[in-house]
């Protein structure tokens, strides 16, 4: 019995539990050595000759060869989209659209894994995310178009809505997949043809969803997409599109809407923010935290409408802090194909730079630093989960989109005060409001300067809730019924009589 | 604006050890979390070192009209070898049993290092008059229990009559003295985060040892939430006072998955520290053989036939 009772009696705490490694296999993935733009059903070597690597950012190991099309591969794109629309696509019945949507809807379904790790090797982002929220919101953006491709009779009684022709719309590396299903799925429901740029670091989701296209027989040249940098996407804005709508920098969608002014074409932008997510001190404290750590570091900080500066009430500061910084050590940052990884890799090294560049701003000018014990892959782009408190409104960490893992604290005093300081900036996408009382939340959502306002959650979506920005955050809607506004034309509206 | 989070009528806490505030919990927030942390991947050695976990917080448990010495005498062969064809495999916490069986428990473990709990208090319903659940408290101390397993007054708590849930606490940790104090909630008749929270808290402020999540006898119990809103409730007192109150979930986790998820839960909100038996304990039954079986497919990369394992 002695040896029972040794093991009975008190026993040892652990020195450590390490998780050991779970990675999803990358086995499914086909990816081919060199790709093609995809013009009218098919992929086609660029006339501009020109390729460029990607990579999977989180080893910097190449994964295939872009072609980085010129304004003449553009052109051919924008000319195919035409044909498509003008003999058949804006011509086919709206249930017959309908059924290529679900159709692509449904094959996404299907191909999740493939998409998510896939999706993961390119962007960076932990395979958590890609499989429980990019691809079942994508696929969830087409069915939800789909059942209103048949329906715009309804969805705009006497406004007779009509296509608008060929839409250029050019979409960031944040959420890849996501935002093509966001731009394609209203476009096409509204009998739209396409050409469409994934952003330059993380092409390869869109190329494979043109095999989707294939598979779902959608007719050729109905959507074309082409891939390369900033010129590229340049070029689409000149080229003979009825309509840009492009998602990405506040910076770029100035100079888009600069060039189109005149032009007659129309334009939606969904650009940057800096939103504050606010915690008043009756908040459930834990269930707030969450809510952080979801608002801030999700996708790395990589979402155009992050809680980025964190507004909390001064009575509750104190065990609030220490909270989010005892819950930042059980961030697990690594492999993001590790389906245990919460934080992943940063997009690009260009992006890390940025990143870097505005934390050590943050740390001139006075505030404080905390990151948890973190140990960082060798190879790869990576910064640690960090929270800068003691920061100031002017501050630039406080005013700037860093669009990476980055918090800054502020606090307020009153609700008024805090309303102030969340609209004092020249974004406004989107703001978080914690509190247990109702009315509060109300009050608050009345006079905050945000396209989207979350309460007592963060960065949620759904394809059925409209999105998008105030001010510098850009204008036009993207999801719900909102969403096929921007691809549709009334000027045949019926005028009423009253 | 800013006012202290009210405290429900008649719950006056003592002012020292300070508490953490009583606060809220939002429903759908909360059950995000416990989702997302139950699907952590957990594999080879880090999922073996948590079934052997398991195996050493269990309390196993028979708690039927039916019980006899001779049921609870197989029980506790079972507490102490749970795989007589592996010596490897640790004895259990504890055998937790009625009070009539405690002292063949006793007698049937006794060198053995796993400990006896009873429960007690009127169990499991809690609704008799506070004297004879102090009696029964200290009488199964008298018997030999060496851990009590108790129940708190629902009809009380839900009534709004906190002090009378305080004050029983109070009496029974009094009559049962350094003997290990368990107070079972039962979770599952209090209806609302919020209300689990508050009555965490009051087991804690009380004197509780452990808080414990259900006795067993409701079909709702230990849910991955339930659990760790308790487990906030520990953090938050351990962060205030330094005081370490532990945890057990009892009813519900039936296999292998789910304890490894909750024993995830336990790692991320409290971390390693409550990584022991005497901090964390799961009440269960029919959990053991899954663990064991769970356990051999680890070692020899191979599922057996349940008839492999007893059935006690």
């Amino acid at each position: 019995m002695s040896e029972l009772e040794q093991r009975g009696d008190r026993a040892p705490i652990p020195s450590a539990w390490e998780y050991a490694t779970a990675p999803e296999s990358r086995e499914i993935v086909k990816l081919q050595e060199r790709y093609g733009i995809f013009v009218g059903g098919e992929f086609v070597e660029p006339r501009s000759g020109e390729y460029y690597e990607t990579l999977d950012p989180s080893s910097e190991e190449p994964l295939a060869e872009i072609p980085q099309a010129g304004p003449e591969d553009v052109a051919l794109a924008v000319e195919n989209a035409r044909e498509a629309f003008q003999n058949g696509w804006s011509a086919a019945s709206p249930a017959e659209r309908a059924k290529y949507l679900f159709r692509i809807a449904r094959i996404l379904q299907e191909r999740s894994r493939e998409f998510a790790v896939l999706e993961t090797l390119n962007g960076g982002k932990p395979i958590r995310e890609s499989r429980d929220v990019d691809l079942p919101l994508a696929a969830a953006h087409f069915f939800y178009y789909a059942g209103w491709a048949d329906k715009l009779e309804y969805a705009f009684p006497h406004r007779r809505p009509q296509p608008l022709g060929v839409a250029g719309q050019i979409i960031p590396w944040n959420f890849p997949l996501l935002m093509l299903a966001w731009k394609i799925a209203p476009a096409l429901a509204g009998g739209n043809t396409v050409v469409l740029k994934p952003a330059e670091t993380t092409p390869l989701s869109a190329l494979l969803f043109c095999d989707v296209l294939r598979q779902a027989e959608l007719p050729p040249g109905v959507v074309n997409i082409v891939t390369g940098d900033g010129a590229t996407g340049a070029a689409i804005v000149k080229s003979e599109v009825d309509k840009i709508a492009f998602t990405g920098s506040t910076e770029v969608g100035k100079a888009i809407q600069r060039e189109l002014a005149g032009t007659g074409k129309k334009l939606t932008l969904e650009l940057g923010g800096k939103a504050a997510n606010i915690i008043f001190d009756d908040a459930a404290l834990d269930q707030a935290v969450e809510g952080i750590v979801n608002g801030i570091y999700f996708n790395q900080g990589h979402v155009c409408c992050a809680g980025s500066r964190l507004l909390v009430q001064e009575s509750i500061y104190e065990p609030l802090i220490d909270k989010l910084k005892r819950r930042l050590t059980t961030l697990r940052v690594g492999d993001p194909l590790d389906k245990n990884t919460d934080v992943g890799a940063i997009n690009s090294r260009q992006q890390l730079e940025k990143i870097e560049e505005l934390v050590a701003a943050g740390k001139e000018e006075g505030a404080e630093i905390y990151q948890p014990p973190c140990r960082l892959p060798e190879k790869g782009y990576w910064f640690v989960p960090t929270v800068f408190t003691n920061v100031a409104q002017s501050y630039r960490i406080a005013q700037e989109e860093i669009f990476g893992p980055v918090l800054s604290v502020l606090t307020f005093r009153t609700p008024d005060e805090a309303v102030e300081k969340a609209n004092n900036t020249p974004y406004g996408l989107s703001a978080g409001v914690w509190t247990e009382k109702g009315s509060r939340i109300l009050w608050m959502a009345e006079r905050l300067q945000a396209g989207v306002i979350w309460a007592n959650t963060y960065n949620r979506f759904d394809p059925a809730s409209p999105f998008g920005g105030y001010k510098e955050s850009g204008f036009g809607r993207e999801g719900g019924l909102h969403g096929l506004e921007p691809y549709l034309d009334f000027e045949g509206a019926e005028v009423s009589g009253g | 604006m800013a006012q202290a989070p009210a405290l429900p009528t008649g719950f006056e806490l003592p002012l020292e050890p300070r508490l953490p505030r009583i606060g809220s919990i939002d429903q759908v927030a909360v059950e995000a979390r416990a989702t997302d942390l139950s699907r952590r991947s957990i594999k080879r050695e880090a999922k073996l070192f948590a079934l052997d976990l398991s195996v050493r917080m269990m309390d196993l448990t028979t708690l039927e009209g039916a019980d006899t010495p001779g049921k609870v005498a197989a029980l506790a062969s079972k507490a102490i070898r749970p795989d007589p064809s592996d010596s490897s495999v640790p004895s259990v916490a504890a055998v937790c049993i009625y009070p009539n069986l405690v002292q063949t428990a006793r007698e049937r473990v006794a060198g053995s290092g796993v400990k006896v709990a009873s429960v007690a208090t009127a169990f499991p319903s809690g609704q008799s008059p506070t004297d004879l659940k102090v009696a029964e408290a200290r009488r199964v101390v008298e018997l030999g229990a060496d851990e009590v397993d108790m129940v708190i007054d629902r009809g009380a708590f839900l009534a709004g009559r906190y002090a009378k849930v305080y004050d029983e606490i109070v009496q029974v940790k009094e009559a049962v003295g350094d003997k290990h104090l368990k107070v079972i909630l039962e979770t599952g008749e209090l209806g609302t985060y919020d209300n689990v929270r508050r009555a965490s808290l009051l087991a804690i402020a009380a004197g509780a040892d452990f808080i414990k999540t259900s006795t067993g006898k409701l079909s709702t119990s230990a849910t991955m939430p339930v659990t760790l809103v308790m487990l906030e409730a520990i953090r938050d007192v351990f962060e205030e006072t330094g005081r370490r109150v532990g945890m057990k979930p009892a009813g519900g986790i039936r296999n292998a998955k789910q304890a490894v998820q909750t024993l995830v839960l336990v790692h991320e909100t409290l971390g390693l520290d409550w990584l022991t038996p005497d901090l964390f304990r799961f009440g269960a039954s029919s959990l053991l053989n899954d663990v064991l079986m769970q356990i051999r497919k680890e070692k020899t990369g191979r599922y057996q036939s349940p008839d492999y394992f007893t059935i006690d």
